[in-house]
């Protein structure tokens, strides 16, 4: 497939359409969206209606009662989620959130303004759940459930990163991402979902993580780093798997094994956790942070989710760290705790260096790691030389998850400012809770997505851009799988010239390790002038 | 007698209605704890609240003031800039971010208004009156708010292509209110003394017949009563909606308490034994420590 330029998809119009919403059904054109999902991933998850089929087929091949199945379904959590009833009932369209979505900046298309995505769902929820809706259709905003219906949902749906940025400015605090959440539960109801997230999930649904890494090849890629970072320090660091008896068990997501440039930040996790002499194991049944059963129902999230405790129940840990990652944060501080907790096989987390308890962290008795590092570089406990940083001049992207649905935002830049000479914030519209998503978070991120992922990305390019001219910035430090993997690509694309690095890439070049030899290059493998 | 039929029907449907949303949302559970955090954790109290009180505190900033729209900006895509059309640099828009304050002002001056016209109406309910008589400048806020949230639907195209016909209606239905109470007040002077004749007996449910009040009588009190009893099947139920959100009004503390999902049913795990089972042959031979041998 050839790769439109960014001249052409820079020119963005954002005129509405003449005609009236919901307007002409919805054209599948390639780049804009996803591969369906494999039937073989959905027979492994045990998901319904497996099939061959993709989003451009005229026919879905869907149940002949395909209707019912979605009506039953929106009935059954209309009752079970306050959100989505609630978010269903009470938007006034006022409009506050129509330019906050990166995907409407990037495409032009309403149907990408937060309103009216969730109008989508709205418009069939009034026609069958509201007097309003079912007396006065059409003038009441309501509307049938078709299959064209169907297809826009699933368009405009898998085109929403649930990253929750309108949701920061809407005055009732409508949350796209739990529309979303429950259209996508629908859609898989009859099938509809896309493969960049049913395949990763069916593989940590059987090896424990989304890349399907089996557990001897885990243990390979550990040992291979360790051999590293003895090259590149002389220190040979540990990096032990399903041992028991450690006092904490690390979890972090399966993209720091083997993508690029997230290995570099794996390297940098290594190094600190042998630096302060933490006690710790990986283990390769959980050897998955992330969460793609949060892309297709609750109920995948909380079954690929279950290890990490049943993980840590079995290897008799006292707590667990978890590392750099977006929606594995979402789901580790939001969800982990009420879909498999309380965890009482567990204690409440204590830094075993500093002795700082993490209180914020007692009942789920899980912490990311920027937390432990932060604590560990505020109690002055590592030695960082940011000089060794120097050739960077680095900005921070809040991945949308730590930002919005945690509030990690001080610990990484603590972190940078401890590891780095040269750090610059990007505009302040663009960072903290209002940070623009890379455009390929929520299972996006495939490669025959790539127009609506450039596009969707672009607001967050642009404010790299600002940087780069402004200040010089030639590196983007973020603390998301997602980000590593998608972010590059996008710099590419539309700026040129900026790296992405995790933050813990940046802290393990800086970090000064006792009886280190002297560094003749960074954790890239790149040698200092 | 028509009339007071109207405003007791209108009355009721409003509170039953209201009760019937309230009782629907009310019993839908809360299965996660999903709030939504704008500051830094365990720092800002308000943003980022940790507890109840500081999410009721940010809750009721949100209901009173619509803090949130305070954030509002217009996001726009500028011009592609000189340096970028330079040959080997490539072409990416900036995007401005302006404050965009005009919706929240709008918004937050018609609320008041109407909360001030509404409360000034109780003169006519109690006796002897405990307010004072409207006045020119708030009723002349009122309208103009209004108009700025209709224009604004009208001459903004992407409002304009957002707004549904049924956004339309309580704005029609609160510039007729408005602009008849206004008129009444203010012009085609109404027998103020029979008007309260008339509420009085609404409240005290003995009901008299309005006398000699006029047309314009009749047009706000129907307006105002469809108005009343539309606000629970509409998009008006907003006003009671807000305190459910539970964006806005749980606090950020899942990790250090936890929430309970009373729907929820155990994982079905894919268990550790059965993926020993699948893997114990390349485990062993890698040096990883097994369950069984």
């Amino acid at each position: 497939m050839t790769e439109p330029k960014p001249e052409q998809l820079v020119q963005i119009d954002y005129t509405p359409p003449r005609a009236p919403w919901p307007g002409a059904p919805v054209e599948f054109r390639k780049g804009t969206y996803s591969h369906a999902g494999a039937a073989k991933n959905l027979k492994y998850l045990g998901l319904p209606n497996p099939r061959d089929w993709q989003p451009a087929d005229l026919d879905w091949k869907l149940p002949e009662n395909w209707r019912e199945i979605i009506l039953e379904g929106m009935r059954e959590r209309l009752a079970k989620y306050r959100s989505f009833r609630l978010f269903m009932d009470i938007c006034v369209r006022c409009g506050a959130c129509a330019d906050k979505c990166h995907f409407y900046l990037g495409t032009g298309d309403p149907r990408n303004m937060p309103v009216l995505r969730a109008e989508l769902l709205r418009s069939v929820y009034r026609r069958y759940f509201t007097p309003a809706g079912r007396a006065l259709g059409r003038l009441a905003g309501a509307r049938d459930l078709t299959v064209d219906v169907l297809k826009e949902w699933f368009y405009y749906f898998y085109q929403c990163t649930e990253c929750r940025r309108c949701s920061v400015f809407c005055p009732f605090g409508i949350d796209t991402a739990e529309v979303t959440m429950v259209a996508r539960e629908l859609l898989n109801l009859v099938g509809c979902n896309i493969n960049w997230i049913v395949e990763p999930a069916a593989n940590c649904q059987r090896t424990g993580n989304h890349l399907g890494i089996q557990p001897h090849g885990f243990k390979d890629t550990l040992d291979f780093a360790v051999d590293e970072i003895a090259s590149l320090t002389g220190i040979r660091v540990e990096a032990p798997v399903n041992r028991k008896g450690a006092e904490i068990l690390f979890v972090a997501p399966s993209a720091d094994f083997y993508g690029t440039p997230h290995y570099y930040t794996l390297l940098g996790y290594l190094m600190v956790l042998h630096e302060a002499r933490v006690d710790y194991t990986f283990s390769a049944y959980a050897s998955e942070g992330g969460n793609f059963g949060m892309f297709v129902s609750h109920e995948l999230m909380q079954r690929l989710n279950a290890k990490i405790y049943a993980e840590a129940h079995r290897l008799g840990v006292k707590w667990v760290l978890g590392g750099e990652c977006g929606h594995m944060w979402r789901v580790l501080h939001q969800y982990m705790n009420t879909l498999n907790g309380p965890p009482d096989f567990l204690e409440p987390p204590v830094s075993p260096v500093t002795g700082t308890v993490f209180s914020n962290a007692r009942s789920a008795c899980a912490v990311h790691i920027c937390e432990l590092t932060a604590d560990l570089v505020a109690h002055g406990k590592l030695r960082l030389d940011p000089a060794r940083n120097d050739r960077w001049t680095v900005t921070f992207h809040d991945s949308c998850n730590t930002a919005r649905g945690m509030g990690l935002l001080e610990e990484p830049r603590l972190l940078l400012r401890a590891a780095c000479n040269h750090f610059f914030e990007m505009p302040e519209n663009t960072i903290r809770e209002r940070t623009l998503c890379c455009g390929s978070g929520a299972g996006l991120g495939g490669d025959e997505n790539f127009e609506t992922r450039m596009r969707g990305g672009l607001p967050r390019a642009a404010a790299v851009r600002q940087v780069k001219e402004v200040d010089g910035v030639n590196l983007l430090a973020c603390i998301c799988a997602i980000d590593k993997a998608s972010l590059p690509k996008l710099l590419d694309y539309w700026v040129g010239g900026v790296e992405v690095a995790g933050v813990h890439e940046l802290v393990g070049n800086a970090l000064v390790m006792s009886g280190e030899k002297p560094r003749a290059a960074d954790l890239r493998g790149e040698a200092y002038v | 007698m028509i009339a007071a039929a109207i405003a007791y029907l209108a009355f009721t449907t409003f509170v039953a209605g209201t009760v019937w949303r309230v009782v629907v949302w009310a019993r839908a559970p809360v299965p996660f704890p999903i709030a939504l955090t704008c500051g830094q954790q365990n720092a800002a109290w308000l943003e980022n609240p940790w507890t109840p009180a500081g999410a009721a505190c940010r809750l009721a900033l949100e209901a009173l003031f619509f803090r949130s729209l305070l954030r509002n900006s217009v996001g726009q895509a500028c011009s592609l800039r000189p340096s970028s059309t330079r040959p080997g640099e490539r072409s990416s828009p900036a995007f401005l971010y302006r404050p965009a304050l005009s919706l929240w002002a709008a918004a937050l001056l018609f609320h008041i208004c109407l909360f001030w016209v509404w409360l000034g109406h109780l003169r006519f309910f109690v006796d002897p009156a405990l307010l004072g008589p409207a006045n020119r400048f708030l009723d002349a806020a009122l309208l103009a708010a209004l108009s700025f949230l209709f224009l604004r639907r009208v001459f903004d195209p992407r409002l304009r292509y957002l707004t549904l016909f049924s956004d339309y209606l309580p704005l029609a239905l609160l510039a007729t209110v408005a602009s008849s109470g206004v008129l009444m007040r203010w012009w085609a002077h109404t027998d103020v003394v029979a008007v309260k004749r008339f509420a009085i007996g609404l409240a005290t449910f003995h009901p008299v017949a309005p006398v000699a009040v006029g047309l314009l009588f009749y047009i706000h009190l129907f307006a105002a009563s469809a108005l009343v009893a539309s606000i629970p099947f509409t998009k008006l139920t907003h006003m009671a909606g807000i305190f459910f959100s539970p964006t806005r009004n749980l606090p950020n503390r899942s990790r250090a308490r936890r929430h309970v999902n009373p729907w929820l049913a155990p994982a079905q795990i894919h268990t550790y034994a059965e993926w020993e089972d699948e893997f114990r042959d390349k485990m062993r031979a890698a040096g990883l420590p097994l369950e069984h041998q």
